[in-house]
């Protein structure tokens, strides 16, 4: 029996009409807000959104949030932030993972399974030894990137090693070894072989990674001075103040979600892969 | 891939054989590793200190340039600083050098995990029994941990978070299987579809989602309601209400727990998915040749074969409610009876300006996490154990 007559035989109708009616359930509360933000002020405030899906139009809530709040800078900071926050952890995790994988030393069990337990450990722990540690009575960087990239590569370590090591230990052994027949070294191995191979698993935490410190609002906002903050910092600030309405609002979440959609909608099968191998990050 | 794996495992095949030291690669390797530390260490630091350094005067561009440079230092700096000390250990005499290179392999990942979740567990259960700017140890020592059990709040704040416990992992499972379990029947292309409708959310920050849901909630004093939920419930003849302030049981909280749920499924829904298709058809089909409905074939047949990714599902998301913070914060900040423990250790931090007692609420929300910690790790053994 084939696969395509099984999925004919289950095919209902009943599955059918609850899946559209869950997936339109799942998307009126974005679609509101997509339409809200590109609605005339008076117009938000005087109907309901649904009355006004045909229009009429406008990008001036879009253009107000350039204007009337410093959602641009923090689109660019975004990028700062979560960028370098992205690619250097996974480097460093990329070298640890290929020792825990192929390499064999005491207290190896023992040094991997600390990195499985960390990755429950809530960042919280973290913040006020930081604080101290990064603030004026320690080194002083925070409110620089440099204090958030520090932050994000910590917090971002275990579970790149983690994904890193199960799919290393994936990888064909036989490749590895003719390398090391051919005199190749460690380093040589690492470089021009190992971390190649194990691109899809590095795109997969990648796109995790960039998106959680995209998305994150804590950290950001606890250790980035404002001219550094990050659009989520700044559209919870749009929220926080009383004054600025919905047309803000709506228009400002939907550029700090843009990347993350752009990402998703891109790159849909890495971002699933990331997402599902991210099972358990603290 | 077990066999790859035994392999992975076993003990390196490699010439055991000694080579002799050689004085020239240890010293090149030690002095340009240490050049090489130095000059990143002393990159970053400048990054933050001197940022003029590296400005050109246009913020935009200022910024660019620093995020490029610190691409530049962090990764081409790892790479020639493990190339320096990849140099040094094979110049180490050939027992030493197999000995050290693993080691040398993870420091830089460990000593940062070391640095941002190891020792701070430690300071902050230190800080926990020290004042309110972590200068001196409180009398009693654990006079911190006293006033956050005698704060009235506390207890409420606790309450909240076992209420968010016990209902939202719960829900995005059922949630998510029952979707799982349709997209299933569905045709090829309508399963793909509908899973990226459902999966979409994930993209979406907490605070994205606390805009969106914010607006659904929304509550005008006039006749006109503009948010979706009370325009549903004045147009079948109910009152609007200002729905997050209504603490009736948990009400709020409730609406709260329900954009957690929104964002949560369309994960659930992936993993339980991938799950349901590896349940094997013969299963099912001796389970239909004895007669039992399909319904029964679903609880006892189905559900026992995908215990285990039904408890990574529940443990994930378990643990990311565990110290749920951006959604209370930005929708309520804790107000009207909705605070929880990461949003009460905010305030504390943040607004009575008590490190102290912000440190004791993340101790006990620590201490919280270890059943959890264990239970990760014993699931990590028996897995390994299964490879």
């Amino acid at each position: 029996m084939s696969k395509v007559v099984d999925t004919e035989q289950k095919r209902s109708w009943v599955s059918i009409i609850v899946m559209v009616l869950l997936c339109i359930l799942w998307l009126i509360p974005t679609f509101g807000l997509l339409v809200t933000s590109f609605r005339n002020i008076d117009l938000i405030n005087g109907s309901g959104w649904w009355t006004g899906l045909l229009g009429p139009f406008t990008a001036e809530n879009y253009a107000g949030v350039f204007t009337k709040t410093d959602m641009g800078t923090s689109f660019i900071n975004s990028f700062a932030v979560a960028v370098p926050a992205t690619i250097i952890p996974i480097t460093l995790a990329a070298f640890a993972a290929y020792a825990f994988t192929f390499l064999d030393f005491k207290g190896r069990d023992f040094l991997f399974v600390t990195i499985v337990a960390v990755m429950v450990v809530p960042a919280q722990v973290a913040l006020q030894p930081m604080l101290d540690m990064l603030g004026p009575r320690g080194i002083n960087i925070s409110g620089q990137y440099v204090s958030v990239w520090l932050l994000h590569a910590g917090f971002g370590m275990p579970l790149a090693v983690y994904t890193l090591r199960n799919y290393m230990t994936t990888l064909p052994r036989s490749i590895i070894e003719s390398a090391k027949v051919d005199g190749a070294s460690h380093f040589q191995t690492f470089w021009k072989l190992v971390f190649p191979m194990s691109m899809p698993a590095i795109a997969g935490f990648a796109i995790l990674q960039f998106l959680w410190v995209w998305n994150d609002l804590l950290i950001a906002m606890m250790f980035l001075k404002p001219q550094n903050a990050t659009v989520i910092v700044s559209l919870a600030g749009i929220m926080g103040t009383q004054g600025q309405g919905w047309e803000l609002l709506t228009a400002g979440a939907f550029i700090s979600m843009l990347v993350p959609m752009a990402i998703f909608f891109g790159m849909q099968r890495f971002f699933v892969r990331g997402m599902t191998s991210g099972a358990v990050k603290g | 891939m077990s066999a790859a794996t035994v392999a992975a495992s076993g003990p390196p095949t490699t010439d055991k054989a000694q080579t002799a030291a050689d004085p020239k690669r240890i010293l090149v390797g030690a002095v340009t590793m240490i050049a090489v530390g130095w000059f990143i260490g002393n990159g970053f630091l400048a990054l933050a200190y001197y940022p003029q350094w590296f400005a050109v005067g246009m913020p935009v561009f200022d910024k660019i340039i620093q995020a490029l440079l610190a691409m530049v230092l962090g990764i081409g700096g790892a790479v020639l600083f493990f190339y320096c000390m990849n140099v040094f250990v094979e110049g180490l005499p050939g027992r030493l050098g197999q000995f050290l290179m693993p080691y040398a392999w993870i420091l830089p990942g460990y000593f940062t995990i070391g640095l941002l979740l190891l020792y701070p567990a430690i300071q902050t259960v230190n800080y926990s029994l020290a004042n309110e700017d972590s200068t001196a140890y409180v009398t009693p020592i654990y006079k911190n941990f006293q006033d956050v059990f005698a704060d009235e709040g506390f207890t409420r704040t606790i309450g909240n978070n076992l209420l968010w416990l016990l209902i939202v992992p719960a829900t995005t499972v059922v949630i998510g299987l029952l979707v799982a379990v349709l997209a299933d029947r569905l045709s090829p292309k309508g399963e793909s579809i509908s899973k990226a409708m459902m999966f979409m959310p994930m993209a979406i920050s907490f605070v994205g989602a606390s805009t969106i849901w914010g607006f659904i909630y929304d509550y005008q004093s006039g006749d006109t309601q503009i948010g979706l939920l009370n325009a549903i419930v004045t147009a079948v003849g109910g009152e609007a209400q200002s729905w997050l302030t209504i603490d009736r049981f948990a009400l709020n909280s409730m609406l709260l727990m329900v954009i957690v749920v929104w964002l949560q499924v369309g994960y659930a829904m992936v993993l339980l998915s991938t799950a349901i298709k590896n349940v094997p058809e013969d299963t099912l089909e001796a389970a239909r040749i004895d007669g039992a409905s399909e319904l029964k074939i679903f609880f006892l047949v189905v559900i026992p074969q995908m215990k285990g990714t039904i408890i990574t599902v529940f443990v994930t998301v378990f643990i990311m409610v565990m110290k749920i913070f951006d959604i209370v914060y930005v929708m309520t900040n804790g107000n009207f009876k909705t605070n929880v423990i990461a949003n009460m250790f905010f305030q504390e931090l943040f607004v009575q300006r008590n490190a102290g007692k912000a440190s004791a609420i993340v101790v006990i929300l620590l201490i919280a996490v270890i059943p959890v910690l264990i239970y990760q790790v014993r699931h990590f053994k028996r897995e390994e154990a299964e490879r």
